[in-house]
């Protein structure tokens, strides 16, 4: 094996595998790391890389995110020849689109690894597009050749189209049996380049991923674009100019294994002893303290929260349990964002933010599951730019806090969305994006039967419950990616729920004014199902500032009273009492209306999910 | 299946009391309770400690026997004369006459009855003939409570009663001929199936009927019940409160039109000799000991409930041991909560200095003279009145 720092980058190849969920990326991966020999035979199990990932999150072992494998190039004008190969994980999900850039950002190229049987989906798609503008190069793969169902003929056509080859250039392999892995492996160092930097420059790596293990500390993976790391070395955060102690420095392979240094193209991790991830950011440059580098690399962002929802606690007296287990989530989290507030409705909790959809349902269920909290989450919102005509600018991410003077013009944040779907389905889909809001930005033929479909919309229309709408609409056939573009002005209105006159502010929502009536007559009816009937009768009224715009009328309850309460009858109706003294107390009083915890929880909760979801 | 008791405290095997229990016994008023747990038939809705004959081998007269050794049992605990006694059930009337009289005599020779007092049985209305009618009133019974539930044939049959609408009239005028002046009509409304009409007609002959006092009940589907099997399975429809509170209000129009006047949310009486003197006491947080499988007692702020099952209750008692099941001695703010929940379901109210009436939404009481009674819309809300003061 060539060593860590002592590699010529010429040998070396970075690269990464882009693939949907299930299109087989785990499996292929297993046959290389077995070509590659870097596993004991007798330790190989199934989906290898991926079990890791599970310990991973019980904290015991290092994230494989960039396994490093030596290759003898097997056939071809360089056979025999000695590369060492870094194949680099990407997250998975639409909500990382700038983690993904900065893995792609470590690479010279990209595997597309598209499943012979089903083709191409709109997240791989973004995907690819993203590695195009990354100027990766590009080796389509065909996968499960071996499948009765697989049309490779079919879809090598498709991905030919789409990077502008032809069909014979689609690699065909199957990751079950293994067929056509070594000649991929051959194919990956004669055509990705190796990386390219100047090995006496002051050292430059990027960080492409940064995890928290809670015996380690923070784990750095980094790519060294220019000079050297050296394991004594003190290291330097661009962004941030803080300064670390290095404690150990190595490479995956697929296990950790320190090392003395990393060189120019090398891939490897660093552990810093600091505990919070938020020092040591994906996208920042690190340098070496002694001599370092003028210039960061390019493209660091500060992550940016798209989508807010307020947490709360059932039980309130754990509010304490869920600020410390948000603290704890952080420190693995650069992205999350939080702060306390309190609802008349539903008592004190924090309103975090989140880079999209699945990022908060990952974050509301770790809460639950790994802190056995019960919560309610108010329905998700987006971002509003609120400009007052007296020049004055709100950011408002919680709708109650919606100003009341007088507002001029409204943003709120758009997206590129990509939709993939069977040509069957292109008016319902295009029905779909209208209906939300969406403009058409062009529209294309993959291959006679799918099509790519690019709409500009509003965030806050994909946030609710538009994946369910499009998986249902095409009998679960499409495909969605998005990815922020920008901000647009547009009509939108808060829409106030009251009960008896009085605002729920757990229920307030801003919504474009021509569904605004909707908004309001489907919550003030499904509160209406959802409180019961008290001594009076209680109007659910929905409305836009005093202008009321839809109403609903709980009845009076008529009969509340046991006909019967004789001497054996008074114990168990004294016990009937103290019970209902106490859910009394568990009772949400806005104004002289009791609303149970469970019409909150149900009221808001929407049947949106979060776009594909799981990695590819 | 009846319901379950509650759980409580160990009963002393002696059945023994804490003295201060015992303390101004009498003061509050002193009655028996004589529970019957034997039916003919069981009916679909019911969930009283009732068997028939064919779930038990346990005879009439074994049972008898239980209860007289109860009342020796209490009458080593304490001695006080006897206002009222109430046989219930179950169906008392399914005795025979001379089996209940046995009862009653032995609660006279143990302790008494005070004058006048008022001395219930309650009694299915195919339970009764002329002849045992004349003969429970020669032994002392002085009011007679008859379970007519319905005049609409439909709603009987939902009910599993066993009588047709005109025998419980039929059984007023010869309870009348017997001599007892004081007699109930027990009616159930709500039932799925029964129509405005249908219950009019019951309040029409109820009141027609010569009776003077009128019990009115909304359905309760009880848990375990065959009636409420039959709701499940959909085959009934499920009560509704919305149409039982139609029903309260025409049985309160009606019976007050014909002179009844309400004293507790489900009972009314021609005149206020007519009110049911036992029900009073509990509802007044009178001391009662209750004989039988089953029954509750009360005495000074500590209640008790026998062990259910009649063979189970017939061995301790033969043992010498008290049939007490589980008990409770209630806490000052338990004794509150009870006498608030009691009393405010009563025409005479509770007095201001007792309550916070700002508490309650307006509408629900009526305050004047120092005290809050339940107006009409509060009767139909009286356990919501009673939660907010209460809370």
């Amino acid at each position: 094996m060539i060593q860590p720092g002592a590699t010529d980058p010429a040998a070396i190849r970075n690269f990464c595998i882009i693939a949907h969920i299930d299109h087989g990326k785990s499996t292929l991966a297993d046959r290389m790391l077995q070509l590659t020999e870097v596993v004991d035979p007798r330790l190989m199990r199934a989906q290898y890389l991926d079990r890791m990932d599970i310990e991973r999150e019980r904290g015991i072992t290092i994230k494989s995110q960039a396994v490093r494998m030596p290759w003898k190039v097997r056939e071809g004008e360089r056979a025999g020849s000695q590369a060492v190969l870094n194949m680099i994980d990407t997250p998975g999900h639409v909500d990382f689109t700038y983690e993904v850039s900065r893995s792609l950002a470590a690479c010279e190229g990209a595997v597309l690894l598209v499943d012979a049987a089903q083709g191409i989906e709109a997240q791989t798609l973004a995907n690819l597009y993203l590695a195009l503008e990354n100027n990766l190069t590009i080796i389509p793969v065909l996968n499960k050749i071996d499948l009765p169902a697989a049309q490779p003929d079919k879809y090598a056509e498709e991905l030919a189209h789409l990077i502008g080859c032809e069909p014979e250039d689609c690699h065909r392999v199957s990751g079950k049996t293994g067929e056509g892995v070594p000649h991929l492996l051959d194919e990956i160092v004669r055509k990705f380049p190796p990386p390219v930097g100047e090995a006496d420059a002051p050292a430059r790596a990027m960080i492409f991923d940064s995890v928290y293990d809670i015996y380690r500390g923070v784990v750095t993976y980094v790519r060294v674009i220019d000079g050297r790391i050296e394991a004594r070395d003190r290291i330097k955060m661009m962004s941030t100019g803080a300064v670390h102690e290095l404690l150990e420095l190595g490479v995956i392979s697929p296990e950790p294994v320190k090392s003395k240094a990393i060189g120019v193209g090398e891939v490897g991790y660093l552990i810093t002893g600091v505990k919070d991830v938020r020092q040591s950011r994906v996208g920042d440059t690190v340098t070496i303290n002694s001599r370092p580098a003028k210039q960061a690399l390019g493209g660091y962002k500060d992550p940016k929260p798209m989508v807010y929802s307020g947490l709360y606690p059932l039980d309130g007296s754990e509010y304490p349990d869920l600020r410390e287990a948000l603290d704890k989530l952080k420190l693995n989290d650069a992205a999350l964002v939080y702060e306390p507030e309190s609802s008349a409705a539903l008592g004190f909790g924090f309103r975090c933010g989140f880079l999209g959809l699945l990022h908060l349902e990952i974050i509301r269920e770790r809460l639950e599951r790994e802190f056995n909290l019960d919560l309610i989450s108010t329905a998700p919102n987006v971002v509003y730019r609120v400009l007052m005509e007296d020049g004055e600018e709100v950011v408002v991410t919680n709708p109650s806090e919606y100003p009341t003077g007088k507002v001029g013009e409204v943003y709120e944040p758009t997206v590129r969305a990509t939709v993939l779907t069977p040509n069957d389905f292109v008016g319902a889909v295009m029905e779909l994006c209208q209906g939300r809001r969406g403009s058409l930005r062009g529209m294309d033929y993959l291959s006679a039967d799918r099509v790519e479909l690019r709409y500009s919309m509003p965030l806050g229309e994909i946030i609710f419950d538009f994946f369910d709408q499009l998986k249902s609409r095409t009998k679960g056939y499409a495909s969605l990616d998005y990815e922020p573009s920008g901000e647009q002005a547009a009509e939108l209105v808060k829409v106030d729920i009251l009960l008896q006159g009085e605002p729920v502010d757990a229920f307030s929502a801003i919504v474009h004014k021509d569904k605004a009536y909707q908004y309001g007559t489907t919550i003030a009816a499904k509160l209406r199902e959802l409180i019961p009937r008290q001594q009076f009768e209680v109007p659910i009224q929905a409305a836009i500032g005093s202008r009321v715009i839809a109403r609903e009328t709980i009845r009076a309850i008529r009969k509340d009273v046991l006909a019967k309460c004789y001497g054996g009858d008074i114990t168990r109706k004294r016990k009937l009492l103290e019970k209902q003294k106490e859910g009394k107390k568990r009772m949400k009083m806005v104004g002289r209306v009791e609303v149970p915890q469970e019409a909150f929880i149900a009221a808001l909760s929407t049947s949106e999910s979060a776009g594909d979801k799981g990695k590819k | 299946m009846a319901a379950a008791l509650p759980e409580g405290d160990p009963v002393p095997s002696d059945g023994a009391l804490p003295s201060p229990a015992l303390e101004g016994l009498g003061e509050r008023g002193f009655g028996v309770y004589i529970h019957v747990p034997f039916c003919a038939s069981r009916c679909g809705y019911c969930d009283f400690n009732t068997y028939t004959a064919s779930e038990l081998s346990f005879s009439a007269g074994d049972y008898v026997d239980a209860v007289l050794a109860e009342i020796k049992l209490a009458s080593g605990i304490l001695a006080h004369p006897v206002e009222t006694v109430f046989f219930g059930g179950g169906t008392p009337t399914l005795l025979p006459t001379d089996q209940l009289a046995r009862l009653l005599d032995a609660v006279r020779d143990t302790w008494g009855l005070a004058p006048g007092a008022e001395v219930t049985t309650e009694a299915n209305p195919e339970s009764v003939s002329p002849a045992s009618l004349k003969a429970l009133r020669e032994h002392g019974f002085t009011r007679i409570s008859l379970g007519m539930q319905s005049a609409a044939p439909g709603v009987l049959r939902i009910l599993d009663r066993q009588h047709t609408p005109g025998r419980a009239i039929a059984a007023v005028e010869e309870a009348r001929t017997a001599g007892f002046k004081n007699i109930n009509l027990d009616l159930i409304y709500g039932t799925p199936g029964e129509s405005a009409a249908d219950f009019e007609s019951s309040l029409e002959l109820a009141i027609g009927s010569g009776a003077d006092h009128v019990s009115a009940y909304s359905l309760i589907v009880e848990d375990g019940t065959r009636l409420a099997a039959r709701i499940d399975r959909g085959e009934i429809a499920q009560p509704s409160d919305d149409v039982a509170a139609d029903r309260y209000l025409a049985a309160e129009a009606r019976l007050s039109a014909a002179g009844f006047e309400w004293y507790e949310v489900s009972n009314w009486a021609r005149f206020e000799q007519a009110r049911c003197r036992h029900n009073l006491l509990y509802w007044r947080g009178g001391d009662w000991w209750g004989f039988g499988p089953g029954a509750h007692s009360h005495v000074g702020g500590v209640r008790w409930w026998n062990v259910k099952h009649p063979r189970t209750y017939g061995q301790r008692l033969a043992s010498g041991v008290s049939p007490g099941h589980g008990r409770e001695i209630l806490t000052a703010s338990e004794r509150r909560d009870e006498h608030v929940m009691l009393a405010m379901r009563l025409a005479s109210g509770l007095p201001l200095d007792e309550i916070d009436v700002s508490k309650v939404e307006d509408g629900l009481l009526d305050v004047r003279g120092g005290r809050a009674t339940l107006t009409l819309r509060g009767r139909l809300l009286a356990d919501a009145v009673i939660r907010s003061l209460l809370t």
